[in-house]
């Protein structure tokens, strides 16, 4: 056994672990978090990554390719919504939505797959591969892989394909090859790993299109800013809407691509609260979840970027939990780490309880059926919403539907027939 | 095959491996499998048999470019309860067989205990370096002080797919050796090693003095003898480990294991340089 500090390790982990180098400013980092902590056979496809990312950032032939897409495939704009019924529960507060859930393949996941798929194929590369926890970003690589002419292989954490079997059709419907994953916890974390087995086994012909902030640089920026469209619109659209900007903005947060993508274009907007919902599965106390910054998470490596961490005494990775697959992660994107650190973010957790309560509560008020992952912005939406009171406006992103989830809320409300799950 | 000398470091053993003209047989195997004793237990047999280093595997969570047979062995000694205070104990236990110990590691497990306390720990237990297969030199500045303080050596990858750029940024941070993997991918025997090492290792030559190993699916004597005649030293891990991990009683398995690393120690001994 470690000494007893160990447990107390958010104290001392500059003097202890040595972290002081890694705060120095770098390419790649977000103040001492993010980084490049990879198998040396990955490098170069980093480092020729990055150089196809930043040419595709300033040539207009991608921005238009790419725009023209959104508009006529993906379905951007998307919509923003004002809930006044769910509203009601909110402490009175304004409540609009950002309807990432109306994008074809039915979440935001969609924004960062075209784009990864299109610098694909500039890289001259023809096959892809994606891991996927809620199956949400698997179908977007699919859907991407199918239009674009490309091999796709994803993989799935065995556990996670059962609970979530209908994205596993829709995956394989569209030509992919879904990979079911038996190590560890088989969920996200262990379907990454294999992910990364793959990828280095056949870099050469193939692109890993991580599907959320994390994972080596140039993944964590690369990816919001391709989802950084939803920050745009949503400001805009809410300016438009309400003549001002928002009090606080919420987002889901498991890897964190959804919230990094609503929050990227209000960080320099100093009075609008970012706030981050994590999963806190059945409880922080009860060390089932997700909440890496509400417990004991301290900063570790893990996937190739230094973030905080769910980890044990030894640096072992500790197995999360969440009702929801998509947030069931025991890391989270670096540039959340470096956001909560500075103070620009704030970070809740959700229940599973209290997220299906709020579930139900938007399917029953507003006749719209969210992700369980993005309920959990809603938890936050009707934390926030109260403490605002009547004049707070508070903009919620919808990060995706919730038509895979309905064999769990079925389940969970007693719903499905004797016999199921 | 003994040595008296406990501070031996690789470089002592590649001067001796080329003065009696062949290779040096580095074996691999995660700490905590079968059980810790089980693993200490092995790795002494692999010295006997005429192992030169003894790569002691740290086993960690989420190893990336461990293949299936290491990964299962490393569910299994941390489903155990293998911790990474075991790793030094096995470190002293190689150093006592008489091979030089080296640590293969997964970096988040040194961050968590502190890159200093983890060097510290290492020297005092009689550890020669790391190997840090998820640890690039541009990430690495923590640990090229910390092993400059302890005088461990530090073993980086480089792979088919460095570029010369990449070959030179890695092979300067390198101290002992350079770990040249054969082929692009994770462990685990293969039935050919790729021709992409003989390439590499000259390449890696062109740049660098410092020995060179060949690791990544190396199985056979055969193999170890081709990939003698080119290379300072053969890695072996996980057709060590899948025995070790075989059918029947501990000591059948260990007698298994005492017979392939023999054959593989013929076979660094067969390559013609």
């Amino acid at each position: 056994m470690t000494e007893p500090t160990a447990t107390d390790t958010d104290t001392d982990t500059d003097t202890d672990t040595g972290l002081t180098v890694e705060e120095l400013p770098r390419p790649g980092r977000f103040g001492r978090f993010g980084g490049r902590y990879v198998p040396e056979p990955l490098v170069p496809a980093l480092e020729q990554l990055d150089e196809a990312r930043q040419k595709a950032a300033v040539d207009p032939e991608f921005q238009a390719e790419l725009a023209r897409l959104h508009a006529t495939y993906t379905g951007r704009p998307s919509i923003i919504t004002e809930v006044p019924r769910f509203a009601a529960h909110c402490g009175g507060a304004r409540v609009v939505l950002k309807r990432e859930d109306l994008n074809h393949t039915g979440s935001h996941k969609i924004n960062n797959v075209l784009a990864q798929a299109l610098i694909t194929k500039r890289m001259g590369k023809t096959r892809i591969i994606a891991e996927t926890g809620a199956g949400q970003h698997g179908v977007a690589t699919a859907t991407a892989a199918a239009l674009m002419g490309l091999e796709c292989t994803v993989y799935m954490g065995k556990v996670d394909t059962e609970r979530q079997a209908l994205n596993v059709a829709r995956m394989k419907i569209l030509g992919a090859e879904v990979v079911a994953v038996e190590h560890g916890s088989a969920t996200l974390k262990d379907a990454i790993n294999e992910a990364l087995r793959d990828w280095v086994t056949n870099v050469r012909t193939t692109h890993y299109a991580i599907g959320t902030v994390t994972g080596p640089h140039p993944f964590p920026e690369m990816v919001r800013d391709f989802h950084a469209v939803i920050g745009e619109e949503a400001r805009a659209q809410v300016l438009e809407l309400t003549g001002r900007l928002p009090d606080a903005v919420v987002a889901c947060v498991g890897g964190g691509s959804n919230a990094m993508g609503i929050f990227h274009r209000f960080v320099p907007d100093e009075g609008v609260r970012l706030i981050g919902v994590e999963a806190g599965g059945e409880g922080v106390e009860s060390g089932r979840h997700a909440a890496r910054f509400a417990a004991d998470a301290t900063p570790g490596v893990l996937h190739g970027a230094m973030s905080y961490l769910m980890q044990d005494d030894d640096g072992q990775t500790v197995e999360s939990h969440s009702i929801s697959a998509g947030l069931d992660y025991p890391s989270v994107g670096p540039e959340h780490s470096f956001l909560r650190d500075t103070g620009r973010a704030e970070y809740r957790y959700a229940t599973d309880e209290q997220v299906m309560e709020a579930f139900a509560l938007l399917c029953r008020t507003e006749g719209i059926i969210p992700a369980l992952e993005s309920a959990h912005a809603l938890v936050g939406a009707m934390q926030v919403g109260r403490e605002l009171g009547p004049d707070g406006l508070v903009l919620v992103n919808l990060s995706g539907r919730g038509d895979k989830d309905m064999h769990t809320a079925a389940a969970w409300f007693g719903l499905a027939p004797e016999g199921t799950q | 095959m003994t040595t008296t000398t406990t501070a031996e470091g690789f470089a002592d053993v590649v001067a001796r491996c080329r003065a009696e003209g062949r290779a040096a047989l580095v074996g691999y195997l995660p700490v905590g499998f079968p059980s810790v004793e089980g693993s200490l237990e092995a790795m002494r047999v692999l010295v006997e048999a005429g192992c030169d280093v003894v790569e002691v595997g740290a086993p960690y969570s989420d190893p990336v470019i461990d293949g299936p047979v290491n990964q299962d062995a490393m569910a299994a000694a941390l489903a155990a309860g293998t911790r990474v205070d075991d790793v030094f104990t096995a470190v002293e236990a190689v150093r006592e067989a008489g091979a030089v110990p080296l640590v293969m590691t997964y970096w988040n497990l040194v961050l968590h205990r502190g890159v200093e306390r983890f060097a510290a720990d290492l020297a005092a237990a009689g550890g020669a370096g790391l190997i840090t297969p998820d640890l690039i030199p541009d990430e690495a500045e923590d640990w090229l002080a910390a092993s400059d303080r302890h005088g461990l050596d530090r073993v980086f990858l480089v792979a088919p797919s460095s570029t010369p750029e990449r070959l030179v940024k890695v092979t300067t941070a390198c101290r002992g050796f350079v770990y040249a993997a054969s082929t692009m991918g994770v462990t685990g025997a293969r039935t050919s090693v790729d021709a992409d090492a003989r390439g590499l290792v000259e390449r890696v030559r062109g740049v660098t003095d410092l020995p060179v190993c060949i690791g990544l699916g190396v199985s056979t004597r055969a193999q170890a003898a081709e990939i003698a005649g080119y290379a300072d030293g053969v890695i072996v891990g996980s057709a060590l480990v899948r025995t070790l991990g075989g059918d029947g009683e501990l000591s059948q398995r260990l007698e298994a294991l005492r017979t392939l690393t023999a054959e593989l120690a013929q076979g660094v001994r067969e390559g013609h340089r």
